[in-house]
C-alpha cells in the first residue's frame, strides 16, 4: 500500500489539517506516514498545500512528482496539481468553491459540496471533515472508526461538544460518494 | 512505546527540554521559528529560561554567558541567522564552552530563500568563524533522528566542552512524522568545575575567556583544542549505509537528500541497477575512513554525491575520502529546490554508464 496525496487550498480552508488527519489516522493504523507542508509567504489568503505519504513500508522521500490522489479545495489547486496525478488516480474536488471540472479523462473525479453539507449538519466549519469522509470512503484503506476515534481525541474538554457534529460531517462526506 | 506525530521543529525544542536544556536564546527566522515558539511556551514550564533576544548576535552571546555559568544552553536559527552567530561560535569554541546550536538550513547565499537548502555545510564543518576550531556536526535525516540527536548533542557538548551543531534543513524542520520518545543513552559527564557560576567557597576564581594575548598561552589553547578534536574524531564519527554490500553506484548524501535517495535506491534496484547509499551522520568528524574503505571495494564503480547545494560542499569531503580511487559525479540543486527521486535515478544511471 502506497498513497501519495496532495491536499491543496486557500490558507484557512483546512487543507493542511486534512493532511494531518490522514497522516495521523494512517499512523494509528500502523502505516508509515509523512506530512510535508508547503511553507512560504503565500500562506495567508494564498494557496497552501501539503504532501502526505502513507505506506506499508518505510518512507524515503516525503515529497513526490506524481500523486495517487489530489484533494483540491480551490480552483488554483485543481489547475496546479491535476497534471501531477498519476494515470488512473483520483481527484476530490471541493465543488462549492471550485467551479471548474477535472479535464483529464484518465482520472476519477469526485465532486463534494463540502460547505453545503457542513451547513446542513449545522457546523459550517466542518467542511474539511466532509472531504475527509469522501476520501476515506472512496480509497478504503482507512477505517471510519479510526477517524471517528481521532475526532473524539481532537475535541476534548470544553470543545467536546463539537465532536458529534464533526463525526456527523465526516459520515455525510462518506455517504455523499457512497 | 506509542508513536506520536511530531513536526521536526517542535521535536527539536521538546528534545532539548527532555535533555535538560536550562536556557534557550533565539530570534525567529523561517523555517525554524517553531523552535523558539515551542520553547517560549514549554521551557519556562519545565523550569528553564527562554529569551527572545533582540538579534542573533545577542542570542549567541547569551549562550556564551549561560554556558559559561555552567548551564545547558541552546540557540537555534536558520542559515542567514547562523551566519550572524559565527563570531559567538568561535568565542564559544575558544572558551571551551559546551552548547547546542541548531541550524534548520534554507537556501542561500545571502538572504536566499526560506525553502530547504544545504549550503551551510562548509560553514558548519570548517568552523564558520575565525581561527582554528571545529564544531561537532550531527545531521539528522528524519524527525526521529532529529529528536534523538538534539538530546545527545547536549551530552557530547558537555563531555568535550565544545559547541555542537545539529544541522537540519527546512524540510526536516517543517515536516511531520511519527516518532517515539525513546530514552537516549545518557553519558557519564564530569562535573563542571570550570564554570563561572559563583565561587561557592572555592579558593580560586574561574575565568571564562577567549582572549590570550600571550602567544604561548594562545598556542597552548590551540594544542589543547587540537588534542580534543583528535579525541572527537576517534570517538564520535558516525555514518549509515543502505544496500552497499554489492553497490556499483554509490550515492553519498546527508539529511533530506539521503532520505529521498532511499526511494531512488528501491526504484533503481527494481530496474536491476545495484545502487547503494553512504550517509554521513556526523559531518564533522566526517566518516572518512569508512567511505574510503567502501569506495575501495571492487564492486563500487562510481560515486554520485547529491546535495541541496549548487556547487557541492560535502563533495569536497567525499573527494578527500575517496582519494581518486573511483570517479565521482555530482547532482545538486540550491535555491530551495530539492533533488527529485527521478533526477537521482537518471543521474545514477548516467554515472554508471560513464563508469563502464
Amino acid at each position: 500500500m502506497l498513497k501519495r496525496i496532495i491536499i491543496s487550498g486557500f490558507g484557512g480552508q483546512g487543507g493542511l489539517a486534512i493532511g494531518k488527519n490522514l497522516a495521523e489516522a494512517g499512523m494509528d493504523q500502523g502505516f508509515y506516514v509523512t506530512w510535508a507542508p508547503s511553507y512560504g509567504p503565500e500562506m495567508r489568503g494564498g494557496t497552501a498545500n501539503c504532501s502526505v505519504v502513507i505506506s506499508s513500508s518505510p518512507i524515503g522521500s516525503p515529497v513526490f512528482a506524481e500523486s495517487t490522489e489530489l484533494i483540491a479545495l480551490n480552483e488554483p489547486s485543481l489547475e496546479k496539481f491535476e497534471a501531477g496525478v498519476q494515470p488512473g488516480g483520483a481527484v476530490f474536488v471541493n465543488s462549492g468553491v471550485v467551479t471548474g471540472q477535472v479535464r483529464r479523462e484518465d482520472l476519477t473525479a469526485y465532486y463534494i459540496p463540502c460547505a453545503q453539507i457542513a451547513q446542513e449538519v449545522g457546523n459550517p466549519k466542518a467542511g474539511n471533515m466532509v472531504m475527509l469522509g469522501a476520501y476515506v470512503a472512496k480509497t478504503g484503506f482507512l477505517k471510519p472508526e479510526t477517524i471517528e476515534a481521532m475526532i473524539a481525541q481532537m475535541f476534548t474538554g470544553p470543545k467536546a461538544k463539537f465532536a458529534p457534529l464533526n463525526v456527523e460531517a465526516f459520515r455525510r462526506g462518506m455517504a455523499c460518494v457512497g | 512505546m506509542a508513536k506520536e506525530l511530531w513536526k521536526g521543529n517542535e521535536a527539536i525544542a521538546e528534545a532539548a527540554i527532555r535533555a535538560g536544556c536550562d536556557c534557550f536564546f533565539g530570534y525567529p527566522i523561517t523555517p525554524q521559528s517553531e523552535v523558539p515558539e515551542y520553547m517560549s511556551v514549554h521551557l519556562p514550564k519545565a523550569g528553564g529560561v527562554f529569551v527572545q533576544s533582540e538579534s542573533e548576535l545577542a542570542a549567541i552571546n547569551m549562550v556564551y554567558g549561560a554556558a559559561g555559568a555552567g548551564m545547558r544552553a541552546m540557540t537555534s536559527s536558520s542559515s542567514p541567522g547562523i551566519s550572524l552567530k559565527q563570531e559567538g561560535i568561535t568565542y564559544l569554541a575558544a572558551a571551551e564552552l559546551p552548547c547546542v546550536i541548531v541550524n534548520v538550513m534554507r537556501g542561500g547565499p545571502g538572504l536566499g530563500t526560506i525553502q530547504p537548502g544545504q549550503g551551510d555545510y562548509f560553514q558548519a564543518t570548517r568552523g564558520g568563524g575565525n581561527g582554528d576550531y571545529r564544531t561537532v556536526v550531527l545531521a539528522p535525516s528524519n524527525v526521529q533522528e532529529t529528536a534523538d540527536f538534539v538530546q545527545e548533542a547536549f551530552d557530547i557538548a558537555d563531555q568535550y566542552r565544545t559547541p555542537v551543531v545539529v544541522l537540519a534543513d527546512g524540510l526536516t524542520g517543517q515536516m511531520m512524522e511519527p516518532i517515539e520518545w525513546r530514552p537516549v543513552p545518557r553519558r557519564q559527564l564530569p562535573p563542571k568545575t570550570w564554570a563561572a557560576g559563583g565561587k561557592k567557597g572555592r579558593s580560586h576564581t574561574n575565568v571564562i575567556n577567549s582572549l590570550f594575548l600571550n602567544p604561548e598561552e594562545c598556542d597552548a589553547l590551540n594544542q589543547r583544542l587540537t588534542a580534543k578534536y583528535s579525541e572527537i574524531e576517534k570517538n564520535e564519527v558516525r555514518w549509515d549505509t543502505a544496500l552497499c554490500r554489492d553497490a556499483e553506484v554509490l550515492i553519498t548524501a546527508y539529511g533530506t537528500p539521503a532520505r529521498i535517495a532511499l526511494t531512488a535506491l528501491d526504484l533503481l534496484r527494481e530496474q536491476g541497477i545495484k545502487a547503494g547509499l553512504f550517509r554521513p551522520v556526523t559531518l564533522w568528524p566526517f566518516p572518512e575512513q569508512a567511505l574510503r574503505d567502501l569506495a575501495a571495494e571492487a564492486h563500487v564503480r562510481v560515486i554520485l554525491d547529491v546535495e541541496m547545494s549548487s556547487t557541492g560542499q560535502m563533495l569536497d569531503d567525499v573527494r578527500l575520502a575517496v582519494e581518486g580511487r573511483k570517479p565521482i559525479r555530482y547532482l545538486g540543486h540550491a535555491g530551495g529546490i530539492m533533488p527529485t527521486v527521478e533526477e537521482m535515478i537518471e543521474a545514477a544511471k548516467t554515472a554508471l554508464k560513464e563508469a563502464r
